[in-house]
Formats: C-alpha cells, sequence, structure tokens
C-alpha cells in the first residue's frame, strides 16, 4: 500500500470547503441571526421576539397565504397538465413528437426575468390577451391590478414557464413503463381515462414525487416573477415569502427579521416534504 | 397466418382512433400556439414602438423600429457591457462548478472512503434548503469581505452544486470499475486516472451538465441583485430588471432587451436540444 488512504478526501476537499464555507455557515449563522436584533451599531440576543413579531405582522400572514394559495392551484395544474401533455406525446398514434417536444419545453429555458417582464406587458390591461379575449366576447381582465387576478397571473405565468419542463421529466418516465401493461388493459376493456388513472398515474407516482418536491421547493421560494411582473402588488396580493424575505433584508435592512422569515421558508419546505413523501408513501 | 388476419384488424382500429387522433392534435395543436406565441410576440415587440403593442386588433407583424429600439436600449443600459458581465460570469462558473463538482462526485461514485455515506446525505439534504435561508449571512460575508461588486461574489456561493453533484456521480458509477483498478495496476496516480481514463469517457454528461450550470448562471437574478449594485457590474438579468422600475417604461426598448436575453439561448437550445434536455434533467431520470 504504497498509496495514501487520504486520496479520497482530496478530491472532495474542494467541493467540501466551498460547502462548508458558502451552505453549512451560512444556514447556521441565519439561524442564530433571526434571534438577533441590530443595535447601536451591532447585533444583540433578541430572544424570540423576530418570532412574535412575525406572528403579528399582518404583510407576513399575506405572504404566507399568498405563497400557499400560489402554491396549492400552480403545482398541481402544472402537474397534471404536464402528465397529460407527456401521455399525449408517448402515444403511438402521434407523429412529429420530436418537434412538439422540443416546442413545449422552448419556454423551460427562458430566464425568470425575462419571461416575467413579457407577460406583464402582455397581460397588461389594454395587451394583447385582453385584446385576444375581446374577440371572443369577454370582457378586458384587470389582471395585473386586481388582487385575485394578480395571483392567477402568477399562476398563468408560471405555468407557461414550468409545464415543459416537468412534461420532458414525465416523457422520460412514461417510456420506461412496458406497452404490454396498456395492451392488457385495453383487451381487458379498460377505456384511455381508466388506464391514466389506474395504469399511468401509478407507474409515475415515484417521478411525480421527484417533480412535485423540486416545484414545492420553487414554489415557496417564489421572488423573480412577482418581482419583476407585479412587484408584490397590488397591495401586497401578490407579495410573497421570498419577496418579503428581499424586502426586509436589502430594502429595510433588518437582517435579524428576515432570517426569522426565512426560517419559516425551511420550515415549510421541510413540512411539506415530509408529508409528500408520506402521502406517495401510503399509496 | 397470423399476418393476414391482423390486417383488417389494424385498418379497423385506425378508423376507430381517428376521432381520438384528431382530438390529440386539436389539444397539441392549442399547447403550441400557447408556447410559442410569446416568443412570436417578444419579436414583434422589439421591432416597433411602444404604443403598438397595446392597439386593438393588435399589432402582429414586425415594424421598423429595430434599431431605434436597440440605441433607446442600449442608452439605457450598457448592452456590450452587461452582456460581457453575464458571458464572462457564466463561463467562470461553468469551469469552476464542473471541476470542483465532477472531482467530488467522482469520489461519491467510485473510491471508498470514510464517511462517504455521510458527505453524500449531507449534499443531498443540502438540496433542500431554500436559497433564502442563506442569502442574508452570504451578504454580510460578501459585504465584510469587500467582496461586493466582484465576479467573485457572483459565483463563488454556487460553486459546489450539490445538484450538479448528484448529476455526475449518477453518471460516474456506470463507468465501468475495471478500468479504474487495471490503471492502478499499471501505477498511474489517482489524479492522473482521473483526468487521463475517467473524464474523456465521460464527455457528454460533462457536456449536458455544462449545459446545465451554463443556464443556471446565466438566468441567475436575485443573488446578483443583491451583489452588484454597481450598474456597471450588473448581469443581464439585473440590468433588464432595472428597466422597469424606470417612471417612464419605453417598452419597445424593454422588448428588445427580452429578445437579446431569450434569442441566444433559444439558438443555443435548438442547436444542442439533446444534450439541452438531458443537462436540465440530468440522468436522474433516464
Amino acid at each position: 500500500m504504497s498509496r495514501s488512504r487520504l486520496f479520497p478526501y482530496w478530491f472532495l476537499a474542494p467541493a467540501l470547503v466551498l460547502f462548508l464555507i458558502f451552505t453549512v455557515y451560512p444556514v447556521a449563522a441565519s439561524f442564530i441571526l433571526s434571534f438577533q436584533k441590530f443595535e447601536a451599531g451591532s447585533y444583540a440576543f433578541n430572544g424570540l421576539n423576530n418570532y412574535i413579531r412575525l406572528f403579528n405582522d399582518e404583510i407576513f400572514w399575506t405572504a404566507l397565504k399568498n405563497t400557499f394559495i400560489i402554491f396549492v392551484f400552480q403545482v398541481p395544474i402544472m402537474l397534471l397538465l404536464a402528465i397529460v401533455l407527456a401521455g399525449a406525446l408517448n402515444s403511438q398514434l402521434l407523429k412529429l413528437k420530436g418537434f412538439f417536444r422540443v416546442s413545449f419545453f422552448l419556454p423551460a429555458v427562458t430566464s425568470l426575468v425575462a419571461y416575467s417582464i413579457l407577460f406583464s406587458i402582455m397581460l397588461q390591461e389594454e395587451g394583447i390577451i385582453n385584446n385576444a379575449l375581446s374577440y371572443l366576447g369577454i370582457a378586458a381582465v384587470p389582471w395585473l391590478s386586481d388582487g385575485f387576478w394578480a395571483k392567477a397571473s402568477i399562476i398563468l405565468a408560471m405555468t407557461w414557464r414550468w409545464t415543459g419542463y416537468n412534461m420532458v421529466i414525465f416523457l422520460a418516465a412514461l417510456q420506461n413503463i412496458p406497452e404490454e401493461i396498456y395492451e392488457a388493459a385495453s383487451l381487458d376493456g379498460a377505456g384511455k381515462i381508466r388506464q391514466f388513472f389506474h395504469i399511468t398515474i401509478p407507474q409515475l407516482k415515484p417521478v411525480i414525487l421527484f417533480a412535485g418536491t423540486l416545484s414545492t421547493i420553487g414554489t415557496l421560494q417564489l421572488f423573480d416573477e412577482p418581482f419583476n411582473l407585479t412587484k408584490g402588488g397590488p397591495a401586497d396580493s401578490t407579495m410573497t415569502l421570498g419577496l418579503y424575505i428581499y424586502q426586509n433584508g436589502f430594502e429595510y435592512f433588518q437582517f435579524g427579521y428576515a432570517s426569522a422569515i426565512a426560517y419559516v421558508v425551511v420550515v415549510l419546505v421541510a413540512i411539506l416534504t415530509f408529508i409528500q413523501f408520506k402521502v406517495a408513501g401510503d399509496r | 397466418m397470423e399476418a393476414v388476419k391482423s390486417v383488417p384488424m389494424t385498418q379497423e382500429k385506425k378508423n376507430r382512433k381517428l376521432p381520438q387522433k384528431i382530438g390529440m392534435y386539436a389539444m397539441l395543436g392549442i399547447f403550441l400556439v400557447v408556447s410559442i406565441f410569446p416568443f412570436y410576440w417578444m419579436f414583434i415587440g422589439s421591432t416597433n414602438e411602444s404604443g403598438k403593442m397595446f392597439t386593438n386588433p393588435p399589432t402582429l407583424l414586425p415594424g421598423t423600429k429595430l434599431v431605434e429600439n436597440y440605441q433607446n436600449l442600449n442608452s439605457a443600459i450598457d448592452v456590450s457591457r452587461v452582456l460581457f458581465n453575464s458571458l464572462f460570469v457564466s463561463l467562470l462558473y461553468v469551469v469552476s462548478a464542473l471541476i470542483v463538482c465532477s472531482l467530488a462526485a467522482y469520489a461519491l461514485a467510485k473510491l471508498e472512503f470514510k464517511g462517504k455515506n455521510l458527505i453524500f446525505t449531507a449534499f443531498l439534504l443540502s438540496m433542500m434548503i431554500p436559497y433564502q435561508a442563506t442569502l442574508i449571512p452570504l451578504f454580510q460575508m460578501m459585504s465584510s469581505a469587500g467582496w461586493l461588486n466582484t465576479y467573485f461574489a457572483v459565483i463563488a456561493p454556487q460553486i459546489c452544486y450539490p445538484f450538479a453533484i448528484f448529476l455526475l456521480r449518477q453518471n460516474f458509477l456506470a463507468f465501468p470499475t475495471e478500468l479504474i483498478e487495471a490503471a492502478r495496476l499499471d501505477g498511474a496516480s489517482e489524479l492522473k486516472i482521473f483526468a487521463k481514463v475517467v473524464m474523456p469517457a465521460m464527455r457528454p454528461s460533462l457536456a449536458a451538465a455544462s449545459i446545465f450550470l451554463f443556464m443556471t448562471q446565466w438566468n441567475n437574478f436575485l443573488w446578483p441583485l443583491v451583489v452588484l449594485n454597481d450598474s456597471s457590474m450588473h448581469t443581464f438579468p439585473v440590468a433588464l430588471s432595472s428597466l422597469m422600475g424606470l417612471s417612464y417604461i419605453d417598452y419597445g426598448q424593454v422588448m428588445m432587451g427580452v429578445s437579446i436575453a431569450t434569442i441566444p439561448i433559444i439558438i443555443f437550445f435548438l442547436v444542442l436540444q439533446k444534450q439541452f434536455i438531458s443537462g436540465m434533467l440530468g440522468s436522474a431520470v433516464k
């Protein structure tokens, strides 16, 4: 054994050092910061005050509610659409599969800032979307100026950006389901819709869990879209936890308070991921 | 005999499936329009003046303001400078992250050592940590080290990217261990085995990972927004976002900016779409 037994650690050292400095330390520091307050030029222990303040902060509750509403509607709509599209693209009846797949994936390569700005222009009161709706006899929708529609705008934009991405994940998984299962079900007289719910969905379960977890983490951190599409408005109706952390941290420079909100996001991600694994595991 | 029988069956089957086929194409057609139209609209907007974007009936044809919109954009933000910043930061990031992550991924896939599972689990778990939980201490760190407004500050925190390590590890696992052992018997050093035996064979996976890493950095917004407050250091998304904060918004100019942010990446995607998709997905799902 002339070889050093330490060499695997040399391979890992750069990653580990960076990981400790730029991930482990900040996660811990942020936790400590969430119990501190900046006073007279330095940080002082503030007990649970940041968290108590959160409890009484209406904007925080609004942000929490908004984030949750967007999460509850956006993620299932997007995942369902993605599964349906993937199912269609996996069908033997279809030609031009490659073309469709590439086209549907296209939104997923755009930058979050660019597409948010693009949607903010399309969704204006006099914008192209309302103009198009007017031809269907639908009155102008106040997309960005009404609380309800502003949230709908964010959901719409996110669904446009991410459905194709999830579709590709599902398509990859669908290609691993043996065609014989469907043939056997057809012979037994199961229709397409039954097949979808009794074969496709159960077979995709682990991948749905994977995509669902990624989307959950992504949605709870939602920042780029509200920042560029609605600036959190009108009247905080699209204020998200991510945006509120940014405002408190980098507009009001209340690092301790912002860290407390960040830890709420950490706990929420942990809880929701746990629930998703539980639900998927039991079925 | 079976072949003879199957001919009329398939014909009948085909006829039965016709309505289903039409329905499917109709649905996919609608989604196609929804996916593609915003890109077309973006292009139309970049060639027209502001007001044309809000006319009814809509202006659906390219206008003549392409050059003017570019000039306006260029006077609002230094386009070549911020594009250079974005490109430089992204390329520097890809190279450094690829080296650091592939070394780690190789060790986690092919080498045996104490604490391997613990380290791998720590990387996996950290993928679940929301970015915001590290944002403020990272900012304080950069600020007290005097690194605000530097390229280094933009890329350093993400060089060790656990998701990339995870994806590369999956690929390294498939590499035949016998080849590594044979090279060891020949007396090659561990680093040489990694660089000369393993890495060349991994080229397609590394290419896919590079695209993923490039995209991540090219589109990154929140962190650059926080650490870059000098407009000459802005990356393109940060500069683009600042346009929407102006008191008067020239939408033709903004659409030009959105197009510049989008069109190169679309061309890049169309040329390399296979590697692109596998880079985005990795081999987590094959």
